[in-house]
């Protein structure tokens, strides 16, 4: 039924418009939808367009990583400080100044297996990224769809959702994390078999997903409580509308803001979460390029060389403050009574 | 009286009261419809007047069959829907629809007039003749607004305007009966004697019924060619329009009535009575024995607590002019004495 209507939008706007601008001096008759009103909204706002394309950015290097390096012509594998001599001293540092960047090594080397920095990043975020998303849309998805059953049931099913999120918000989710990573392979590696890459990717994803769909559950939950409420719902149970029309026509237009919200704000999230996990070296492994994993060696070398730390470590804070700031001018768009 | 149309006897509807610290159970209910018996005639307009609280929304709640009663029936045509299921209503939903209070939320904000409009077809598989979209801007027109505003969206109308789009929507299926609830408190009075015009004039041209639930006593009476006037869960008098305006007999009628501000006197010098009641409507969790009216009227003897009035034909009422009182009053609304019972305003 919205395609049809979206169909005649043109002609019912340039059609009668001569006539109109003759006659009552016309406005094209063709409203505004809440979501173009945002979208109006979100672009005069500066400091969202502006995260946005920093946002885009990102997104762009970690899908074009492969062209990066076919371009940049290195990998984030080769050490190339043990395989070509002169790059690094006896220690394993770099000779050159500023952890050896160079022309060549745009970011420097990592001090001991000399790989290239910028390589490592780019596939660092590459990964990073990639969980993240993962769990974002696996968490909303889980979360939508317990909150908005939870909250248009209602009553057991209610009471018992609400207590599973309940628990795992109780959760020290860090903690947890640590724990149940080695956990979750173990249930399914025997120990004596090498973890396959695959494998540790799925156990993040679904340790952080178990951890993750709560808040957006509880949040849509509470939506789902008030609109139920409204008017406009039970004038679609007079014409004698089914449940799943109810959702997916009248609820489901409703809750979109906070759905786009909600996963905006919680991607960077997860990306730190699964920086942190890097640290902790419960994260991704060896030699699969990992944004958090810089931290734990950067850590290590800073003393030394402290470049190292640096690339990482700004490139992360850009990202996180921006897609923040991204988050917030969501909302602002989508929400203009809530104006800071 | 013509052929009854929708019949309601000794319809009732209780909500529970939960209560207890870890286990919820029931400690009491609410009896917000206790025991109503009603008809509406076909193309007739049937006001339900009360004050807040007294059940009348929830009365028409349960003709749409947005609640399930808790005993009673409701006979639609001579069948009984009291207890029936989504796809046993279906062939009548689309014949009993409703207006809504609060033209704010009655209308989804993320569609489109044109989307709202043809819901109620697209759920019913209804394919009018010329399309949806000609149908849809046709009932714009009859609702008195432009057949252009069908890409629009609700939050570019005025409440006026919204509420003409409630309107719209319920027409749209064609229906015989219509509950309207309480469709213009939440309007400007200006705007207020639009709409009542506007549905006055549909149940005049299209013979469509109304169950036209108000406060506003002026507005049911510009409206409904018959009146019910509802007490703590219970119809204490119904009648036709001139009965119950002119000749009203139960205690609560008249006090209602005299709450009617008036502009002018009338020439003879003789004001209609005012009558100021004490105190608040009983808890409907715990109603009064009897009659419901008695803590609060002043004609309250032991008979009216004992014995519950029946609703029936008092002596000097005109035909289908029904009453709940042992002690009926004078039918008039004109009167000297000045009944204050509120010391406040004493």
């Amino acid at each position: 039924m919205t395609l049809p209507s979206q169909a005649t939008t043109p002609e019912a706007g340039s059609g009668p418009s001569p006539a109109a601008v003759a006659g009552a001096g016309g406005s094209p008759m063709v409203g505004r939808s809440p979501a173009q009103l945002m979208w109006r909204r979100f672009r005069r706002d500066r400091t969202g367009v502006t995260s946005a394309f920093i946002v885009a950015f990102y997104f762009l290097v970690a899908i074009l990583a492969p062209v990066i390096s076919m371009v940049y012509g290195k990998d984030p594998y080769t050490t190339y400080g043990q395989n070509q001599p002169g790059l690094l001293n006896d220690y394993g540092y770099p000779i050159l100044p500023n952890g050896g960047v160079s022309g060549d090594f745009w970011f420097g080397l990592e001090p001991g297996l000399g790989r290239d920095v910028f390589m490592q990043l780019v596939y660092g975020i590459r990964t990073s990224l990639s969980i993240a998303i993962v769990v974002t849309i696996i968490t909303t998805v889980i979360g939508v769809v317990m909150g908005i059953w939870s909250g248009y049931v209602g009553g057991k099913t209610d009471y018992v959702i609400g207590r599973i999120i309940d628990t795992l918000l109780a959760f020290p989710s860090q903690l947890f994390l640590i724990v149940f990573l080695p956990v979750v392979e173990a249930a399914v590696v025997s120990p004596e078999e090498e973890t396959p890459v695959w494998l540790r990717y799925v156990s993040i994803c679904v340790v952080l997903t178990v951890l993750g769909w709560a808040t957006i559950s509880r949040l849509l939950r509470a939506q789902v409580l008030s609109l139920r409420e409204r008017e406009f719902i039970e004038a679609a149970k007079v014409t004698g509308a089914s449940p799943f029309r109810i959702i997916f026509k009248e609820l489901l237009p409703n809750l979109w803001t906070p759905i786009i919200i909600q996963s905006t704000l919680a991607l960077p999230l997860y990306v730190g979460a699964e920086a942190g996990l890097g640290f902790l070296g419960v994260g991704m492994t060896e030699p699969t390029p990992d944004w958090g994993r810089m931290f734990l060696v950067g850590s290590n070398v800073y003393h030394q060389d402290i470049t190292y730390l640096i690339f990482p470590g700004v490139s992360m804070v850009i990202f996180v403050v921006a897609f923040n700031l991204l988050g917030d001018s969501l909302r602002d768009a989508f929400d203009p009574k809530t104006r800071r | 009286m013509t052929e009854s149309l929708l019949e309601l006897s000794g319809l009732t509807k209780y909500f529970p009261v939960m209560g207890g610290l870890v286990f919820k159970r029931q400690v009491g209910r609410v009896h917000a419809v206790d025991g109503v018996d009603l008809t509406v005639g076909a193309g007739e307009a049937l006001g339900l007047v009360g004050e807040s609280g007294c059940g009348k929304s929830t009365t028409g709640r349960l003709v749409a069959r947005l609640l399930e009663p808790s005993g009673g029936t409701i006979r639609y045509n001579g069948q009984d829907i009291s207890h029936a299921s989504r796809r046993e209503l279906k062939p009548i939903r689309s014949e009993i629809q409703m207006i809504f209070q609060d033209p704010y939320s009655s209308l989804n904000p993320r569609h489109t007039v044109g989307t709202i409009i043809s819901g109620p077809m697209e759920v019913n598989g209804i394919q009018p003749p010329g399309g949806r979209q000609k149908r849809v801007r046709e009932l714009l027109e009859t609702v008195g607004l432009n057949p252009e505003h069908y890409n629009r969206f609700p939050h570019e109308f005025s409440g006026g305007q919204r509420q003409r789009i409630g309107v719209a929507r319920a027409l749209a299926l064609e229906p015989k009966l219509i509950v309207a609830d309480e469709p213009v408190s939440a309007l400007d009075v200006s705007i207020q004697a639009q709409v009542v015009n506007l549905l006055q004039q549909l149940q005049r041209d299209l013979g469509i019924a109304f169950l036209f639930i108000a406060h506003d006593l002026a507005v049911v009476r510009h409206v409904s060619q018959r009146v019910a006037v509802m007490y703590l869960g219970k119809i204490v008098e119904v009648g036709d329009r001139q009965s119950i305006y002119e000749r009203p007999r139960h205690p609560y009628t008249h006090a209602l009535l005299s709450a009617v501000p008036e502009v002018e006197l009338p020439e003879d010098g003789v004001g209609t009575e005012r009558i100021r009641l004490a105190g608040d409507v009983p808890s409907p969790i715990d109603p009064p024995s009897g009659c419901r009216f008695r803590t609060r009227c002043w004609k309250a003897q032991d008979k009216c607590a004992a014995e519950e009035p029946p609703l029936i034909q008092i002596t000097g009422n005109h035909e289908g002019h029904l009453t709940a009182c042992h002690f009926p009053e004078e039918p008039t609304v004109h009167g000297d004495q000045e009944i204050v019972l509120d010391p406040a305003l004493a």
